[in-house]
């Protein structure tokens, strides 16, 4: 297989004259190892590869992808991109991207630990992690899962219109899912620890998220209703922020779709409320020098002292909406880009956990929601997601709770946040894990 | 396809490292979709995807690999790098005999790779004008049209050959309604395993309409209220209440590691007697049907509940063969890039006798439930959560005022328990993208009117 860059390359030379044309390659390489009672459980290796083929002829678009470099393939999924765009109607903003000039962050995203790793001391660290697990605490009765996984890889993207550019990265993690039983009632836990590469993981965190906070949720019961301050778990603050960052996208905001619309300047949130996407920082695992199109990564601020500074654009948005890319184009090869909101972060306070628990004295930690791709309304910002954990008496966590609801609304949410915790901490999944306050939550239970 | 001798040549290299059982999975995938939003066709998009699995099997150890290069290198490079896990065993020669197959194409009348790209997008442009015509306050509408068409082989050490030819249409809109309570929105969504011939029995004008009404009629909704209510759950609009209060707990990968509620419970009263719970991959032209797994096994029809007792779990071929029993043809993977693992397929509660407006009639305070969104479930405890997408209350009998988004909250096991009244209305759902570790795979899901005594609600109001 020859470079990316050099099949991008390759496909925008096959443009005809008239029709702008874009290219996004990718080719990366995977390992999962799964281990099971002292045993490998499965071990696969791949290298998947694929290339997407946009064509935008007389503000028409059209899009094919394939699973393959092959390049008579390739030739194939161009001539089809092409039938496409003849289905779609004029838009005056359709196109790809044009150069604009900012450089690409200096990011070196595949460590070089990562590529060398030999595959007999990956399948040592799933079976290690489930060991250590089920050493961890006399009450863990079973490992579900213990996984080792990585990838690394590059994505090229090329254009008619000049673009040529590339990123690398590459991530492993650990994830185990222990069992853990008293009393006749069983809980599972999940503990991970992500890097970007295997020398950097860290098991023993792993191993103790994933069982102790498991454990202290035995006994659990449901809580009564009432309207509660939730302090969010740092992982359940990111999954919040993720759900925020489609709000701010500019296309869900030019269509009509988003809360925020209209809104910029005004006060969206609470003054301690500061967020911002950078994926310019290289310890986001979403981090990288260019976006979906080809334009720099780069650093954008969204909410400022609870005021609502911008949006997140690609290149479409940004021409609708007379502004220009912030190099926030998401994709894969089989998908056009889409507005993506990567590294999203709240600027972090200053005091601990503990510290908060002490300040809150009565009300609930959320340890983990379920349902937010149900629960959640992006579009009108309701949501109400199911919710697990402590509840916080005496200004410390207590009896845990199970089979309970939390419900408001993104901008209530946002203006009830009361205090951003110090705890800062990058996640696999994409935003920043950070410990919240936030007053007047609907608990639904009993 | 592939060639059946270089197959089993393949097979048998995969062996060659002491594995006892190889597989090779064959797939060509191919789709197409258009869309539309904010009175555009934005783009039509077409995909392909084309390769082999290899998986071989050593005691209790899976290696696994995939290439996009169906070539005899290609295959071998794949075969050599899935029994690299295999060394424990003992090396040999193995002889693998395949039975003969013989594809017999997809059974569909009209393939929608024959249908012009236009009549795909007129679609969608006829369902974005009927969503604007519902209504002042529809602000946005959004359409998707997609079709895919799966061709796979399966070929395993045990002689095993099998294919099928799986042709897949789907059509959703989603209406934005703007008012005084600010946005709101609806959705409606039809797919079936049928071809383009789907869209001469199936109104694309008034899914636009249904969808612009849910939103419109939620402008003008309450905050759902919080805590628990009897609810009552309209024919196929909560089959996902099965699919996550039970269905997951009892893949039998989930029950052989005790990550179940339902582990150990066979012949056990598990639900009340109302309940007789059905996963069928047989149903004709549903969502979650095929003609063999993606494993090679012929679907079947697997009663899990009868009459409130647990009968049987859903299993692939390595969770069958570590208990000595028969597949139940739920072996399924999102592509040839993936490892096949415990699925459902089309998951449905049977009728039961009564009414659909008796039960309404007969009961005093609720909530009725039309449509259900997604859920999720955590099968070690049975705690499960979905989302109401249209919801009423129930006041003296009658359905009444609206009622915003909300998410509903129970555990499977108790929730099962207490389903007191079961309607004679069946009807399936609408389609489903299910996902467990990382893998999307289409199910259906179907159930008559039935009423919960007691579910709850995570709404705002008090």
């Amino acid at each position: 297989v020859s470079g990316v860059d050099d099949v991008a390359a390759l496909i925008v030379s096959w443009a005809h004259p008239g029709e702008e044309l874009e290219a996004y390659v990718s080719h990366s390489r995977t390992t999962n190892v799964r281990a099971y009672q002292g045993q490998v459980e499965s071990l696969s290796a791949a290298e998947p590869a694929g290339a997407g083929v946009r064509v935008v002829i007389d503000g028409r678009q059209g899009f094919a992808w394939a699973g393959t470099l092959d390049e008579g393939v390739l030739k194939e999924t161009l001539e089809e991109a092409r039938d496409n765009a003849a289905f779609g109607q004029p838009d005056e903003f359709a196109g790809v991207a044009r150069p604009d000039g900012v450089a690409p962050p200096a990011l070196d995203l595949v460590l070089p630990g990562l590529r060398s790793a030999p595959t007999d001391a990956k399948v040592e660290l799933a079976l290690e992690l489930e060991r250590a697990a089920r050493a961890r605490d006399p009450r863990v009765t079973g490992v579900r899962v213990a996984t080792y996984a990585d990838s690394y890889g590059e994505v090229a993207v090329a254009t008619t219109t000049g673009i040529c550019a590339g990123t690398e990265a590459g991530m492993c993690y650990v994830a185990v899912s222990p069992l853990v039983e008293a009393n006749g009632d069983t809980q599972i836990g999940s503990g991970l620890s992500a890097a970007r590469a295997p020398s950097a993981l860290d098991l023993d965190r792993a191993v103790a998220d994933g069982v102790d906070r498991a454990v202290r949720l035995l006994g659990a019961t449901k809580p009564a209703s009432r309207r509660v301050t939730a302090v969010l778990d740092p992982e359940v603050t990111a999954e919040f922020l993720a759900i925020l960052g489609a709000t701010l996208s500019g296309d869900a905001v030019a269509k009509g779709r988003s809360l925020f619309a209209g809104r910029e300047g005004e006060l969206v949130a609470s003054d301690v409320v500061a967020l911002i996407s950078d994926p310019t920082d290289p310890g986001a695992f979403d981090a990288g020098q260019v976006d979906g199109e080809g334009l720099a990564r780069r650093r954008v601020p969204l909410i400022e002292a609870g005021s609502l500074r911008g949006f997140l654009y690609d290149t479409a948005s940004g021409r609708r909406a007379g502004r220009a890319s912030t190099g926030s184009a998401s994709r894969g090869y089989s998908s056009t880009p889409s507005v993506g909101a990567p590294a999203l972060t709240l600027a972090a306070g200053t005091r601990s956990p503990e510290e908060l628990f002490a300040t809150v004295g009565d009300g609930v930690y959320v340890q983990e929601v379920s349902g937010l791709h149900s629960g959640v309304n992006p579009v009108s910002g309701d949501f109400s997601v199911g919710a697990t954990g402590l509840l916080i008496r005496g200004g410390a966590l207590a009896e845990p709770f199970r089979e309970a609801t939390v419900a408001s609304t993104l901008q209530r949410m946002l203006l009830d946040v009361a205090e951003v915790g110090a705890d800062h901490e990058w996640l696999p999944g994409g935003p920043a894990g950070v410990t919240l306050v936030v007053h007047e939550v609907s608990l639904g239970g009993a | 396809v592939l060639d059946p001798s270089l197959v089993t040549e393949v097979l048998q290299a995969a062996l060659r490292t002491g594995g006892e059982f190889a597989e090779v999975f064959v797939e060509d995938a191919r789709s197409s979709s258009a869309r539309l939003d904010d009175g555009r066709v934005e783009e039509v998009t077409s995909g392909r995807s084309r390769g082999a699995g290899i998986r071989v099997v050593a005691g209790e150890t899976t290696g696994f690999a995939h290439t996009a290069d169906l070539s005899a290198a290609g295959l071998h490079a794949a075969a050599e790098a899935a029994s690299a896990v295999a060394r424990s065993g003992r090396p040999g020669t193995a002889t693998v005999a395949l039975a003969p197959w013989r594809d017999e194409g997809p059974d569909v009348r009209v393939l929608p790779e024959d249908v012009p790209k236009s009549a795909k997008v007129d679609l969608l442009t006829r369902a974005d004008a009927a969503a604007r015509g519902a209504g002042g306050g529809v602000r946005q509408v959004s359409a998707t049209y997609a079709d895919n068409r799966r061709r796979i082989l399966v070929a395993n050490s045990d002689g095993l050959m099998a294919g099928d030819d799986q042709v897949k249409s789907r059509f959703a809109v989603q209406a934005v309604a703007s008012g005084d309570t600010g946005l709101q929105t609806g959705r409606e969504s039809y797919g079936l395993a049928r071809g383009f011939e789907f869209f001469g029995d199936f109104d694309v004008e008034q899914a636009g309409r249904v969808a612009a009404e849910r939103a419109l009629t939620k402008l003008r909704a309450r905050p759902a209220p919080s805590g628990t209510l009897p609810v009552v759950i309209k024919r196929g609009g909560g089959g996902v209440l099965f699919h996550e209060a039970c269905g997951h707990g009892l893949e039998a990968d989930l029950v052989g590691k005790r990550a179940s509620v339902f582990a150990g419970r066979l012949g056990e009263q598990v639900a009340s007697t109302l309940v007789t719970l059905v996963d069928d991959g047989t149903v004709p032209r549903e969502w979650g049907t095929y003609a063999v797994d993606d494993e090679g096994h012929p679907a079947s029809r697997n009663v899990l509940i009868q009459d409130g007792v647990l009968t049987d779990y859903m299993y692939d071929f390595l969770r069958a063969r570590s208990e000595g029993r028969a597949v139940s043809a739920n072996g399924r993977r999102q592509s040839y890039r993936h490892l096949p693992m415990v699925r459902m397929t089309n998951t449905f509660l049977v009728n039961g006798t009564e009414d659909p407006d008796e039960i309404i009639r007969q009961t005093p305070h609720g909530v009725y439930v039309a449509q259900l969104g997604g859920g999720q479930v955590n099968t070690t405890t049975g705690d499960f959560v979905f989302g109401m997408t249209e919801a009423y209350l129930i006041e003296e009998g009658r359905v009444t005022e609206p009622l915003r988004d909300a998410n509903l909250i129970g555990n499977g096991p108790e929730v099962l328990a207490l389903i007191d009244v079961v309607g004679n209305d069946f009807a399936m759902g609408p389609p489903g993208t299910c996902g467990k570790d990382g893998q999307g795979v289409p199910v259906g899901d179907g159930q008559p009117t039935l009423r919960v005594q007691a579910l709850t609600i995570g709404g705002t109001a008090a």
